[in-house]
Formats: C-alpha cells, sequence, structure tokens
C-alpha cells in the first residue's frame, strides 16, 4: 500500500484570483524580503484584503532556511494565532512555512522531529496554501521540508504526509520577473525531480506519467524560456512542469542525485537546482549498468532516443548535459568555481552527508563508500561514469 | 540450509551477518541503539515473537529471541504481524515505506533514525541475503 497526496491546485493566468474567496480571519504570510521588493506580497496581501483577512509578513526566510528562522516564524504564528498560513516564494520560504506551521500547531515538537512515521495532527489551528514564485522546487505540492542546520553545516531532510499544503496556487504570472540564472537552477532541479521520481525504486502507476510529462515539458520548455524569458507559453509551460514533477516524485521519492546534491549544498552552499541538475547525469550513469530501463524509457519519451538498455539511459545522461550546457549551466564541480584542493578535503563530508540523506535509498544502484567517493571525483572533473 | 522465521536462529543469523559486513559497519559506525522486532500474531502465525538485535557503532554485539519487551529492553521496537514480516524479509515491503504506511510501527527516537539512512538499507541487505524457512 501507498498514498498519494496532493493539495487542491489551481493553475494557470489569474490562479492568484482564488485568494480572494477563502474564508477566515487571519493570514500570516511566510515569504522572504525579495518578493517583498518585487511587489508580489502586496499583490497577495490585496486578494486576502479582498477576502477580509487581517494580515501579517514574516519576511526574512533566507535560502536554505535554518532551524532559527522557523522558530522565529513559529513564535510570530503563535502571538498572532492566523487560521491560514501562506507560503510564498521558491522553495525555502515554502518549506520554512510547512515547518513554521507543524511548530505552531505542535509546539512539543522541535523540526528535528517532524518525521513521516508519525501523526502530527495538524489542521486544528490553520491550514497551509502555497505559492510558487519560481518554477522547480515543487514544493507546493509536496510534504517535504529541507531546512538547514547551520551548526552541523548539513541539510535535514524532514515532513510528513499531513504536510502537504491543503491549496496550491500556480500563477506563471508570478514566475515572470525570475532572472535567467533563477530560471535555470529551478528548471533543472524540476527535470532531476521528474526524472528521479520516475526511476527510484518507489516509483509507481500514479506517479509514473506525471514524471513523463514533466521530463516532456522541461525538454521542450526549458530552452524556449531561457532563449525568451518574455515567452509567456514556456513560462506558463515550465511552472506547470515544475509542480508536476513536485506530484511525481513527492508521491514517489528522490534519489541518489538529490543525496548529492544536498552534500554538495551544504558544504559548498551551491544552489539546490544547480547541485542537483549537475549530479543528475553522473546518477544516471553509474546506475545504468544495473538499472537502465526506466532511464532508456524516459529517454524515448523525450525524444532523447529509441535504444534501450544501457544505450537508452547514457543517451537521457547525454541529453540532460546538452540541455544543462544549452542554458549555461554547469555540467561539472570544476565549472562551478570549487577549487580541487578544496574540494578533495571535504571529500570524505561529501559521502558521508550523501550516505545520510534519506533519497539515496531508492537508488537502483547502491554505491560502497569508495565508488559514491569516485562519483563525486567524476562529477567534479565531468567525466562520463564508467564505473 | 533455511532457516526458520521467527527464530533465535534467524536473528542470530542477521547478528552475524550484520558482524560481516563491512557496509554496514561503515554507515552505522556511530550508531547507538538496540532494536526489538515484535512479530505478532496473525492467521499465518498465532504468537508473539520478540526477536531482539543489539547494535553499537557498526558491529552487533548480541541478538536473541527473548520472551518479552522487558526481558531485553531495547531502545527502538518495530512492530507488525508476522504476515507483514514475511513481506519486508521477502523485499515485497519495503521498510520504510512500510514504517510511513504505519504497517510497520516504530517506536522509540525517530529523530535518530533518519540519520541512519543507508544502516537501514545494509540491514535490509543483510536480511535478503538470508534463506529463510517461512513454515509453509
Amino acid at each position: 500500500m501507498w498514498y498519494f497526496n496532493s493539495p487542491q491546485i489551481v493553475f494557470g493566468e489569474g490562479a492568484l484570483n482564488a485568494l480572494d474567496d477563502i474564508q477566515g480571519s487571519r493570514a500570516l504570510v511566510v515569504t522572504d524580503a525579495v518578493l517583498v521588493r518585487l511587489g508580489i506580497v502586496d499583490k497577495v496581501k490585496s486578494h486576502l484584503d479582498t477576502a477580509g483577512l487581517e494580515v501579517r509578513v514574516f519576511d526574512t526566510v533566507e535560502q536554505d532556511p535554518s532551524v532559527e528562522t522557523v522558530y522565529r516564524g513559529a513564535e510570530m504564528a503563535r502571538a498572532f494565532q492566523p487560521d491560514w498560513i501562506i507560503g510564498l516564494g521558491g522553495g525555502s520560504p515554502m518549506d520554512a512555512a510547512k515547518a513554521i506551521w507543524v511548530l505552531y500547531e505542535r509546539p512539543d515538537l522541535e523540526p528535528a522531529e517532524i518525521n513521516p512515521f508519525i501523526q502530527l495532527g495538524l489542521r486544528k489551528k490553520a491550514r497551509l496554501i502555497t505559492v510558487p514564485t519560481t518554477s522547480g522546487t515543487g514544493a507546493e505540492v509536496t510534504w517535504a521540508i529541507v531546512l538547514s542546520d547551520i551548526e552541523g553545516r548539513k541539510k535535514m531532510s524532514l515532513g510528513n504526509r499531513e504536510n502537504v499544503a491543503d491549496m496550491a496556487i500556480v500563477d506563471p504570472e508570478l514566475a515572470v520577473s525570475m532572472p535567467s540564472r533563477l530560471t535555470a537552477d529551478t528548471g533543472l532541479d524540476a527535470l532531476t525531480h521528474a526524472v528521479e521520481g520516475y526511476s527510484c525504486s518507489w516509483h509507481n502507476d500514479l506517479t509514473n506519467g506525471l514524471c513523463v510529462q514533466a521530463v516532456q515539458l522541461v525538454f521542450e520548455y526549458l530552452p524556449r524560456v531561457m532563449a525568451d524569458g518574455a515567452d509567456q507559453e514556456a513560462r506558463e509551460r515550465m511552472h506547470n512542469a515544475a509542480t508536476i514533477a513536485g506530484l511525481g516524485f513527492g508521491n514517489s521519492l528522490a534519489s541518489m542525485a538529490h543525496s548529492m546534491g544536498h552534500a554538495l549544498g551544504a558544504i559548498f552552499h551551491i544552489p539546490h537546482g544547480s547541485a542537483v541538475g549537475l549530479f543528475l547525469p553522473y546518477t544516471i550513469e553509474f546506475i545504468a549498468p544495473e538499472a537502465p530501463e526506466r532511464f532508456a524509457a524516459l529517454a524515448r519519451a523525450s525524444r532523447c532516443s529509441q535504444a534501450e538498455g544501457k544505450e537508452g539511459a547514457f543517451s537521457l545522461a547525454t541529453a540532460i548535459r546538452e540541455l544543462a550546457a544549452q542554458i549555461g549551466s554547469p555540467t561539472s564541480i570544476a565549472q562551478l568555481g570549487i577549487s580541487r584542493q578544496d574540494y578533495q578535503a571535504q571529500l570524505d563530508e561529501l559521502v558521508d552527508k550523501a550516505f545520510n540523506d534519506a533519497s539515496i535509498l531508492t537508488a537502483g544502484r547502491s554505491p560502497s563508500f569508495d565508488e559514491l567517493a569516485q562519483l563525486f571525483l567524476y562529477a567534479y572533473d565531468g567525466k562520463v561514469v564508467d564505473f | 540450509m533455511a532457516i526458520k522465521f521467527p527464530s533465535d536462529e534467524w536473528i542470530k543469523e542477521l547478528s552475524s551477518r550484520l558482524n560481516a559486513s563491512e557496509a554496514y559497519e561503515k554507515s552505522a559506525k556511530n550508531w547507538e541503539g538496540d532494536f526489538m522486532f515484535v512479530s505478532e500474531p496473525d492467521a499465518l502465525y498465532p504468537e508473539t515473537v520478540y526477536l531482539f538485535l543489539g547494535l553499537y557503532h557498526g558491529k552487533s554485539p548480541e541478538a536473541m529471541l527473548v520472551s518479552s519487551l522487558e526481558e531485553k529492553p531495547a531502545g527502538y521496537v518495530i512492530r507488525a504481524p508476522f504476515g507483514t514480516w514475511r513481506k519486508v524479509v521477502e523485499g515485497k515491503i519495503d521498510p520504510i515505506q512500510g514504517m510511513m504506511t504505519r504497517q510497520l510501527k516504530l517506536s522509540g527516537n525517530m529523530m535518530m533514525v533518519m540519520r541512519y539512512p543507508k544502516a537501514a538499507k545494509e540491514i535490509m541487505n543483510c536480511v535478503s541475503t538470508i534463506e529463510t524457512d517461512f513454515g509453509d
């Protein structure tokens, strides 16, 4: 048995108008300072005003939000007593909103205790709306929460099925102001979600089609939106692709590229999408000798190749590297500007962190410690995996 | 020769295989916490069985069938009916998914469990290598 969790999803141009009709008295908007500056928070507030809600804004969520930030947000929630919490932004504000919501409802818990094995009993005080302003994270529809433990220099993968939002508002107009680099990083994040959701050992009939659709959309529309950021159709299709990929991997799981990407991000502070997207082709090539077929199927579905088996899987990895290069994203760690010396010095910690990330559980080929270290080194040099 | 499950012999065999596993030793090098696997009665197996597995810093110092939780207190207790354990041992239920869907009920410090996914996987890898007799 398994579950498929999803919020009600309002999508397409004008979706933000759905906020006009929500019932309640107080809303806490969890967001970041950039979105305040861009006027997007005011836009959301005006819809909440229309709905007759009193609004407070917690706008100090940083990239890779820390446990401390979440505690501060929960404190504001306890003082304000909202009946809606609105996560507005990219993955960081939405993840922070989920965690703040849990701590508001369950002050007896600490963030590290938010795990999938317990019943949280949420929705006694508030409900959650997620509003993505980037096209990649999928956090608007997933129950996962990633927080940073700054002292321990690690990312904490947390979450519980109850964390899934009640409503996700996927309005492409909110993504229009994304800068080019963010568009590329988040687009690769969506692609990684879709490929790993489809290929991981927890894949299932309810998520397979979603992942395939998302892969097709990313291959078609990410180059278009990178070539012309004002291409409205491409923006909208990428915004949808991210949510579809979120539903796909959120109801199966991510895999090895995420465990390696989380490790790299925690130590070298590389943006999430860039990190996981960079590792994706290497992990495909590593897994392919033992479990190539699902990658080959994705290669066929996205018209990268008609080949089967390992050849098909490698063609998918090649297509992903070509896409990354086309949109100006790094295809090796060296291209990120990390020195070989610094990287080598952290290699043991990278391996250790990747092995302690739950996403590694679902890889089609289970690496040994030596193999994972070697994979990190191949990714540094940009070498096609041959072991 | 297949080893009967659940039994003292079976849990000792798992302990022995963990002690021989370099991958488990590395992945659980800082782990501290014993497990009790409780097989609850169902239509396939009518008795409650308690299997204690000691785990400490990448090794399994002891393992045994006991008569109750109190006989050998463990930090972590996982309960499931016999039929569910059988599916776990046969690889038909992923134990992490089993715990997430509450088919397997885990009690103990879950924050710690979340930090050792690779060790959990290595335990299951060892389980999968044991030729098991379910009494069919």
